[in-house]
């Protein structure tokens, strides 16, 4: 597959695994969890976001719309055109997602080549679910090996086992999310069990020696110390994972749930404490796993 | 910092700044009173003039100071150089009352002025000679804004010291004056007269500053007089050996290689008002001798070094640039003087240049936070990158200092204009960015220019629509532009005509200091004055390089890349309209300029569109100024850096096609625009280093983060290795800014001016513009917290 949707590109990602790296954020997750923090990922198609705050109302994207969409965005009469994005002068409304080659992607992970060498850095990619979109991540990841960039892959390990093994190989390093290891509780804040994800994982640990956990710590949903408890067995459980990253919860999300006009569901909830987390990152330190706040 | 060295900090800091009229007046009465006799050379006049103010000057020593001389009679006061510049009372009273980069200037010198000092200079000064001798075009371009002009009112200087005066004194410099002098072929050659007053001109300086340091050793022997403490007795005998010893012989210990610097120091901004002060460069590597000789014998302690070095830095605190007013106060709006003080690099054999005072002076640079002296480390790829971090470490507090070089693209830019190798390792960059053979190199800046300027009277067919005047040639007119080319060819036409129009100006103006204005103090410091028989402002060093520095690289390449787009290959505007619109500035168009700044590919995001577009005009500029000779034997070239230029720049030009409103400030150095730039660092990074900075003598790249994107260890070594990528790209010169939270809250009232601010928010990075005011009122909250 030489195309497929991304959402964006981050350059000097530095959280993303190790040294100065391009993020490429692939676009469509068959997870949603309430706390995305990139909702605009969650879909596989393109989506128009209104940044209220940009808008000047002068009217140009009424007119230039074709099915009137967006005086009643409701009727969700949008068939993602683009031309109101095109009419705006103010970037107020932005198409997210762009669909594109392999090659323009490798291009513009190419621009930064220099950086990666002298960091040790290279491309992550992201999203959404990139392995949802195998077969160009797949062209990707080979793309970088051929061009002896350091890869990364950011994934929620809900995919086939089949596509995670048709790459393992191509990814130097794994960032592995783990949420909730009560598969109830999974279903109901991620959209989806836990079962494949689990089991993805650990056979990937068998096989792959560069596996990073990152547990997002999200308030009274995976914070309880039975909950952390239950990942740390979990994570002890696995060969070869050589570091877990616990990333405290963030509301930076709220903006964008708010320009794509969907309900966020996590309103309430608040970032945990620097306590909380030192608190947490002791807790699974004692199943002897190598633990750091922030990835 | 010890309590001593914290007392004199302070004192420095609190100390308001002011006019003493003492130089001045000295300076006055010496002409007046034809002090140097009859039918005296010039260089003689000058010299006698210098030793004059040397031996009539207050002299001062402050409690508590280890190092000692004042160019004024205390801390703060700044002297005035009326042979250069004469203030009127006009300008003494807007000095004394301005909101910004004011000196306090009491009764008595304004009565001063009144009375004695403007009525015997008025008309004569450099200033007045210089406006009077330039054309009617130079002044309708000065008066325009498309030009300064740095000579109008402080003198050529530009340079830095090299290692010479750690191991001769000035009786040294004495015997090979002398050499000199006897080796004169007043047979046979026909500058021989001149070399010869040149020469006797070095020889009075020379004697002068001797008798100046003795007049400190005497001051000290008097206070020790009255002095009871015994530890501080012991000081001032010290004081006393040393002023008796240097600078008349080379330094014996670390103390004296300091003293002995700052008495030429004061020597070089008594002589006259030289541009960027003085400074004494790779000063690590100077003192490393001196250091590792004291710490083997025993003699003194690294915290006994550092104190030393702690109240040397104070003196450059105390000595903030001379007044300056109208455009020169405009485009250098500080009171910093510019000394810049090299560390690392490599050693003339081109070896890793740090040592153990390298990581002295940083600690001094981390404790002191003055704005003077300024810092800045030469970065080689032979330097360890415990250097590099160390200094990374300082940046992080985000006061802004050190700046960092690019070591090894210095040396290739000095090479590359024929000096030696050993030459080029020497050197360093001063002032601002400006690169240099230190102590062999005059290499003298003569003015911004303003890029945007000229794209506008391009526009205009010649005229500056500002005040209407007709300034540049007939290139055509706009609107019978069909092509992007055309209006470049135009543009090229009208770069080339007011960059001539200054060098004309120039080339006066260098003769002018050549014939009334010379240096004999500076010339006997700089490489080969003395073997030349040549002043430094005649020609006398070993190279002499005139650069002239492009300001607003960033908003031409934006407005070029906005009408190329725009106008040309969309044509979503006609350049009617365009015209219109920004004449109008942008009144009822609020659609248009969003247009421009949304949608317009700029420079500073990797994009070649408008990279190419850079390239383009830097050449254009780099071409019509490279490579002319100047009066001294050497030539033109270029750098790109504003100092502050780029604020008077921008409020002398109306609205631009980038989007930018009349009047305000233009981008500065090489950096983006303003906004403009929102693919992060690494993308700026690769869109500055597609200028080919080598063809320059210094550009200056500017960025900002937010402390937390430099947090920990990570944080430090991403830095590190971006400013290592910059180098091997070939840029010249970085420096951070380290975002406080008044600037994120004026970042949050008007985000379009930083759309390129990246704050760490949680496990993550984002641009600070794209965070809803709350989360950025948490950040700001936050960053508080973490601000100094």
């Amino acid at each position: 597959m030489d195309q497929g949707i991304i959402f964006d590109i981050q350059k000097y990602s530095i959280h993303d695994g190790p040294g100065i790296r391009t993020t490429i954020f692939l676009k469509g997750c068959p997870l949603n969890c309430w706390w995305c923090h990139n909702p605009e990922s969650q879909s596989f198609n393109k989506e128009v976001l209104f940044w209220e705050d940009r808008c000047i109302g002068c009217g140009d994207c009424l007119k230039a719309c074709p099915t009137g969409a967006i005086e009643k965005e409701s009727n969700n009469k949008c068939i993602l055109c683009g031309n109101c994005v095109k009419a705006c002068s103010t970037g107020a409304r932005e198409l997210v997602g762009r669909r594109v080659t392999v090659s323009e992607v490798i291009k513009d992970i190419e621009k930064d080549l220099i950086f990666y060498d002298q960091s040790g850095g290279g491309a992550t990619f992201s999203g959404g679910e990139a392995v949802s979109q195998i077969g160009f991540l797949k062209s990707l990841l080979k793309g970088c090996r051929e061009r002896e960039i350091h890869t990364a892959l950011d994934t929620t390990g809900f995919c086939d086992r089949e596509y995670l093994f048709q790459i393992a190989d191509l990814v130097d390093l794994f960032l592995y999310d783990l949420k909730i290891m009560d598969d109830h509780k999974h279903l109901k804040y991620t959209g989806v069990s836990n079962n494949r994800i689990l089991q993805n994982l650990r056979e990937l640990s068998l096989c792959h020696d560069n596996i990073v956990i990152r547990i997002p710590i999200i308030p009274d949903v995976n914070d309880h110390d039975n909950d952390i408890d239950a990942m740390g067995k979990f994570i002890k459980s696995l060969l070869n994972v050589r570091e877990v990253n616990i990333l405290p919860y963030h509301n930076t999300g709220m903006d964008k749930y708010k320009r794509l006009n969907i309900e966020y569901l996590l309103s309430g909830a608040t970032p945990p404490s620097k306590d909380k987390m030192e608190h947490i990152k002791k807790r699974l330190e004692r199943f002897g796993l190598q633990v750091q706040v922030g990835g | 910092m010890n309590d001593r060295v914290s007392r004199l900090r302070q004192k420095s800091l609190e100390t308001p700044t002011s006019v003493s009229a003492e130089r001045a007046k000295l300076i006055t009465r010496f002409y007046k009173e034809k002090k140097y006799g009859n039918a005296v050379s010039i260089p003689v006049q000058r010299a006698l003039s210098f030793e004059y103010l040397l031996k009539n000057k207050e002299i001062y020593i402050g409690d508590e100071e280890l190092i000692v001389g004042e160019r004024g009679p205390e801390p703060k006061a700044a002297p005035t150089y009326p042979e250069l510049c004469c203030h009127s009372l006009d300008d003494l009273e807007i000095l004394n009352n301005r909101e910004k980069v004011a000196y306090a200037v009491d009764e008595k010198v304004m009565a001063n002025y009144g009375e004695k000092i403007i009525p015997f200079w008025q008309g004569k000064s450099m200033r007045d000679i210089i406006f009077n001798e330039m054309s009617q075009e130079w002044k309708d371009a000065y008066s325009a804004g498309i030009f300064t002009e740095f000579m109008e009112q402080r003198a050529p200087g530009h340079t830095v010291l090299d290692n010479k005066i750690y191991h001769k004194g000035f009786l040294d410099f004495i015997k090979d004056i002398d050499v000199s002098l006897k080796n004169l072929d007043l047979l046979n050659d026909p500058e021989a007269y001149n070399k010869r007053e040149e020469l006797k001109a070095m020889r009075i300086c020379a004697q002068a500053i001797i008798v100046y340091a003795q007049r400190h050793a005497e001051k000290a022997k008097e206070l020790l007089v009255e002095e009871n403490d015994p530890q501080r007795k012991k000081e001032l005998e010290k004081i006393v050996q040393t002023c008796s010893h240097v600078p008349a012989n080379a330094p014996r210990d670390f103390w004296e290689a300091l003293q002995i610097y700052w008495f030429v120091h004061l020597g070089v901004i008594t002589e006259l008002n030289t541009w960027d002060a003085f400074c004494p460069g790779r000063l690590d590597q100077h003192l490393y001798p001196f250091y590792k000789k004291g710490m083997e014998n025993g003699e003194f302690s690294s915290d006994q070094a550092k104190e030393l070095l702690q109240c040397f830095w104070v003196k450059f605190n105390n000595h903030p640039a001379p007044p300056k007013v109208g455009v020169t106060a405009e485009e250098s709006g500080t009171y910093t003087d510019f000394a810049n003080i090299n560390s690392g690099g490599l050693k003339p054999d081109g070896t890793d240049g740090v040592n153990d005072v390298t990581y002295l002076v940083l600690d001094v640079i981390d404790e002191m936070q003055m704005v003077q002296p300024s810092s800045n480390i030469q970065l080689s790829q032979k330097n360890p990158d415990r250097f590099l971090k160390s200094a990374c470490k300082i940046i992080r507090k985000g006061w802004g200092q050190p700046s960092i070089f690019n070591a090894d693209a210095v040396v290739e830019e000095l090479l590359m204009y024929g000096k030696s190798i050993e030459d080029a390792r020497q050197g360093g960059t001063s002032g601002c960015v400006e690169a240099g053979a230190f102590g062999k190199e005059s290499y003298i800046l003569t003015g911004y220019f303003n890029l945007p300027k000229v794209l506008e009277i391009t526009l205009n067919n010649g005229v500056d629509p500002r005040s209407g005047q007709k300034l540049g040639p007939e290139t055509g007119e706009a609107t019978q532009f069909k092509t992007y080319d055309q209006l470049l060819c135009a543009f090229k036409k009208q770069l080339n005509y007011f960059l001539e129009v200054k060098i004309k100006g120039n080339n006066i103006i260098e003769r002018l200091y050549a014939d009334y204005m010379p240096s004999p103090f500076l010339s006997i410091l700089i490489d080969d004055c003395i073997s030349k028989g040549k002043d430094y402002n005649a020609g006398g060093a070993r190279y002499d390089t005139t650069y002239i520095q492009g300001v607003g690289i960033g908003s031409i390449t934006d407005s070029m890349s906005a009408i190329k787009c725009h106008v040309f290959e969309e044509q979503r505007i006609p350049i009617e309209d365009l015209l219109r619109v920004l004449a109008n500035n942008f009144t009822g168009e609020e659609k248009i300029r969003q247009m421009f700044l949304n949608k317009t590919l700029k420079y500073g995001n990797d994009d070649d569109y408008a990279d190419d577009i850079m390239k383009e005009i830097f050449t254009a500029f780099h071409s019509a100024v490279n490579g002319r000779k100047n009066t001294r034997g050497g030539i033109y070239r270029v750098n790109m850096l504003p100092t502050t230029c780029h604020v008077y720049f921008g409020s002398v030009i109306g609205a631009l096609p980038d989007g930018r409103m009349a009047g305000e400030p233009l981008s500065e150095g090489i950096s983006p625009a303003q906004g403009s730039d929102i693919k992060g660092p690494t993308a700026v990074i690769k869109s500055a280093s597609k200028m080919d900075h080598v063809h320059t003598g210094g550009t200056l790249l500017n960025q900002k983060f937010t402390p937390q994107v430099l947090q920990g260890d990570g944080g430090i070594s991403n830095l590190a290795h971006l400013v290592r990528s910059y180098f091997k790209l070939g840029g010249h010169h970085i420096q951070f800014n380290v975002i406080s939270a008044d600037t994120l809250r004026f970042a949050q009232e008007t985000p379009e001016k930083y759309r390129d601010l990246i704050v760490r928010v949680a496990g993550y990075s984002d641009y600070f513009c794209d965070l809803s005011k709350p989360l950025q009122d948490e950040i700001i909250g936050r960053t508080e917290h973490q601000s100094f």
